[in-house]
């Protein structure tokens, strides 16, 4: 039997903040630049280096880097767009370029956890604020005039008093020599001129007329092309293989055993080389691979279902959390079901790499540069300096493109067949090949006072655990069930004051399927779980369920989101003939609550006729790149609720492609309407927070309508 | 193999390829323009439309020998400074995130108002059903058509 204990607020922060990496969001600006794919080849450009992400030629034309991935969250935009509010400099007079990996000068460079504004506005407005001083400071020595009569503006240093100017290009090499000003001022939020404005992104540009360039656009000189036969039951060795056929394909070069690892396991395939994507394609077709298969179960769905049901059982009861549910007025039990799900990026995984002798460069769509430049350096034994990972553009991340599987295994393509490789994913190796979102069910218990209020809540999950994939072969027995050993991402924190008894326990699945971080990870299906069983309580006190969230959420933020959720809905006044839903989750900094609204239509069928969205992401820098990415959020919020779920069948991914695994259309999407809250707090995440409250309001809402409860994702709107 | 002779973007192309290559390949891989996007191989996602004799076709799943004669537009060649309306209006509605898929779903506006230069919502949905986009820029690409369609002249353009 085990112990649980009383959830602390400590204790909160401590296990959500164990859930894992995920994705970001950030805010943009308008205008025209020339953008190229900086690598280590082209600094020269840029013009003297006046702070790590600042350099400024003698034209006084502005660089600055974007030390993050743009996976179409708006971080190209976000972080050039504060840096230039504290330099006073319009980004329309800037160029943009992404840096290469390079910790020690920029930091940690990963896509996670919408971190790219919450973790670095801090410090990236010092370091425009810092330039900005060096700049003023050259003026004034050279003026011989006082500091406090000079301000910047547009790209020039002005003296106020007889309106004489200095272009930056102009004093920056001197600028250069001094050293940088520590803690300078920073603006206050109301004398921005660009941060907070829904300016216009400036990749858009080159994303309407073909120009933008992602990994599968880069080209090398002499470069050669590489596809994979993979193990479609992902742990299999290769026994033998015939490539008698393949080695006949005109342009066909090699055909080689090849691994990459994922966590702590080495995954194996065989690389078909060619001089062009064509050959090695056409290669792949006739080449004949056997796998040994042994060693690791083959589980099918349905297998992975019936152990994560027998999970829930495990932890067994805690004595303290059932004395209070006995206690409980009313009481209620449910299980929700989430599935496996693939990330399915518009742009398969692909990765150019050039090994030589000592050196390893990449090219690709990186997501997590820092992580693939150091995991490479370790894997190949090449000194970390020596690692060059440059980013292009990313069709879609998501999480996936965090991961260093791909580069590693285009290295150790390149470096068999000494030649630069550029590794092409197709669709269907990109779809079935994983790591999955790992399925995850939620036994949820809780009972209710005569007043309405919930006095004992648990939620238990099972699911494979994102970590433990780092075990050695073939894959590991998951650590012991257990309270206090869950996640809770994704639950609003204050239900943690308000609920006397809560307690969460989990227990891993052990399964030889590959699992990694989704957007939202965690979130997006404790979310599901946690909102939707809030609501069946609400209908078990016979309450409002906006109501009973307000009064189960005693935080100020909270207390205002509802009531700016309730006022912009109009939730009181709804009528009889629509089905309302609300959910509010917490994830990664941000707040966000949805109501979404289903009707029955004249054929009988259920449509989602609008949702609107109220996201509190305290201090923020670009409104429409905010709206936009909850708009994303919730369409694929849509997708994982009602359109697809990767299934397995015999130890292999069903779907494939987008035939089966059916994306959200045209067709699916509702009116979305989404609001920001303007308030005081820290900058929070946005890449993320949109997506977990989808699923449970919109079940909420289709038990609002029709009095049946879902508690099991996917399901088929035209059904219920 | 067999020589092919291509007009892209009004441009003429010569090049060598298997009749069963399809003309995505031809185009991203041969003659080089790298906008057309590969998303699925199977004409599913659309990623990869470009217009054949002005009419849009998945090239993922066109072989290089059916093209004929029929001149071939990708999206370099829908204008060359981004004011083509359709280009303008995602401008104006920001409608790119990710932007992985936006070549094809241009294209696919783009013949869709050629044809019909003020669709419905009915139209809209058809002509643009079969391109998905994952980031779900759906709100906005509708938002888009509708306001390139309301700069158009109210005659069809053919």
């Amino acid at each position: 039997m085990k112990i649980m204990k009383e959830i602390s607020r400590r204790n909160f922060i401590r296990q959500t903040s164990l859930s894992g990496i995920a994705l970001t969001l950030g805010a943009s600006v308008s205008g025209k630049t020339a953008v190229e794919i900086i690598n280590a080849q082209t600094p020269d450009k840029m013009g003297t280096e006046l702070m790590s992400w600042i350099s400024i030629d003698k034209s006084g034309k502005v660089t600055i880097v974007s030390h993050r991935s743009e996976m179409g969250q708006g971080t190209y935009q976000a972080i050039p767009q504060m840096i230039a509010e504290e330099l006073e400099v319009n980004l329309d007079q800037v160029t943009i370029f992404f840096a290469p990996a390079n910790p020690k000068k920029y930091g940690p460079q990963p896509q996670e956890g919408s971190f790219s504004v919450r973790g670095w506005y801090k410090q990236l407005l010092q370091v425009g604020a810092s330039a900005r001083e060096m700049l003023i400071d050259v003026a004034t020595k050279r003026w011989n005039v006082a500091t406090s009569e000079c301000y910047a503006k547009n790209g020039d240093v002005i003296h106020r008093p007889s309106g004489k100017k200095l272009g930056y290009g102009l004093l920056v090499e001197e600028a250069a020599t001094l050293t940088p000003p520590q803690n300078v001022e920073l603006k206050s939020r109301k004398a921005y001129k660009i941060i907070g404005k829904p300016l216009r992104r400036q990749d858009i540009p080159l994303k309407i007329n073909g120009t933008a360039q992602f990994g599968l656009d880069k080209k090398l000189p002499g470069m050669l092309y590489a596809v994979v036969e993979r193990s479609p039951r992902f742990r299999g060795k290769v026994k033998r293989f015939d490539d008698s056929k393949t080695k006949a394909i005109p342009g066909v070069k090699q055909v080689l055993t090849v691994k990459r690892a994922v966590f702590g396991s080495l995954f194996e395939g065989v690389a078909v080389v060619a001089d062009s994507l064509w050959a090695a394609l056409q290669g792949r077709k006739v080449l004949v691979v056997e796998w040994d298969d042994s060693g690791f179960d083959h589980p099918g769905s349905e297998q992975l279902a019936s152990q994560m049901r027998e999970n829930l059982k495990k932890p067994g009861p805690s004595p303290q959390f059932e004395a209070a549910f006995e206690n409980a007025t009313k009481k209620l039990e449910a299980v929700y079901e989430t599935p496996y799900q693939s990330h399915s990026c518009m742009e398969p995984l692909n990765c150019i790499a050039h090994v030589q002798d000592n050196r390893i460069e990449i090219w690709g769509p990186i997501q997590e540069a820092n992580w693939i430049q150091a995991d490479l350096s370790e894997r190949m034994g090449i000194p970390k300096e020596n690692v060059t990972v440059n980013m292009t553009f990313l069709g879609g991340g998501f999480g996936r493109k965090a991961f260093p599987d791909y580069p590693h295994e285009a290295a150790l393509i390149s470096k068999a067949i000494n030649a630069p490789v550029q590794v092409v994913w197709t669709r269907e190796d990109d779809m079935r090949l994983g790591p999955f979102r790992p399925g995850a069910f939620y036994a949820c218990r809780g009972g209710i006072d005569n007043k309405g209020q919930i006095q004992a809540l648990q939620t238990i999950t099972a699911t494979q655990w994102l970590g433990e994939g780092w075990s050695p072969e073939p894959y590991p027995d998951p650590k012991p069930a257990g309270y206090n050993s869950g996640s809770l991402e994704g639950m609003p924190s204050p239900y943690f004051k308000a609920i006397p008894h809560y307690s969460f326990g989990g227990v891993g699945t052990r399964s030889p399927i590959p699992v990694m971080w989704w957007r939202a990870p965690m979130a997006n299906t404790a979310g599901f779980a946690g909102e939707s069983f809030v609501d069946e309580l609400a209908h078990l006190a016979g309450q409002d369920p906006m109501d009973f969230r307000r009064s189960h959420l005693p935080d100020k933020r909270f207390q205002a989101l509802l009531d700016q959720l309730e006022a912009i809905s109009n939730w009181k006044s709804r009528g009889k003939n629509a089905g309302w839903g609300v959910a509010i989750t917490e994830c990664f900094g941000g707040i966000c609550g949805h109501i979404v609204q289903v009707v029955r239509k004249t054929d009988g069928k259920l449509n989602i006729n609008k949702v609107i969205a109220l996201i509190d992401c305290g201090w923020y820098v670009n409104p429409d790149i905010i709206r936009a990415q909850v708009e994303g959020s919730i369409i694929m919020g849509l997708g994982a609720a009602i359109k697809h779920a990767t299934t397995f069948n015999d130890g292999k991914a069903v779907h494939q492609n987008f035939n089966t695994y059916e994306m959200p259309r045209m067709t699916d999407t509702p009116e979305i309407e989404v609001h920001i809250m303007e308030n005081d707090e820290p900058a929070g995440g946005v890449g993320e927070p949109g997506l977990p409250p989808f699923a449970p309001a919109l079940c909420n809402a289709i038990f609002d309508l029709t009095g049946k409860r879902i508690r099991t994702l996917p399901f088929k709107l035209e059904e219920v | 193999m067999p020589l092919y002779q291509l007009s892209i973007n009004g441009k003429k192309y010569r090049v060598n390829a298997d009749a069963q290559m399809p003309l995505l390949w031809v185009i991203r891989e041969l003659v080089g323009l790298t906008g057309t996007k590969y998303g699925c191989g199977i004409a599913q996602c659309g990623a990869c439309t470009v217009h054949l004799k002005g009419a849009p076709v998945r090239s993922c799943s066109f072989p290089v020998s059916a093209v004929l004669n029929q001149p071939i537009t990708t999206i370099e060649g829908i204008s060359n400074d981004n004011s083509h309306p359709v280009q303008k209006a995602w401008i104006d509605e920001q409608v790119p995130q990710c932007g992985y898929c936006q070549s094809g779903q241009i294209m696919s506006a783009v013949a869709l108002l050629r044809d019909n230069p003020h669709p419905s919502d009915a139209d809209i949905n058809a002509a643009m059903q079969g391109n998905i986009c994952r980031c779900g820029t759906y709100p906005r690409i509708r938002k888009a058509i509708k306001r390139a369609a309301a700069t158009l002249p109210k005659t069809n353009g053919q």
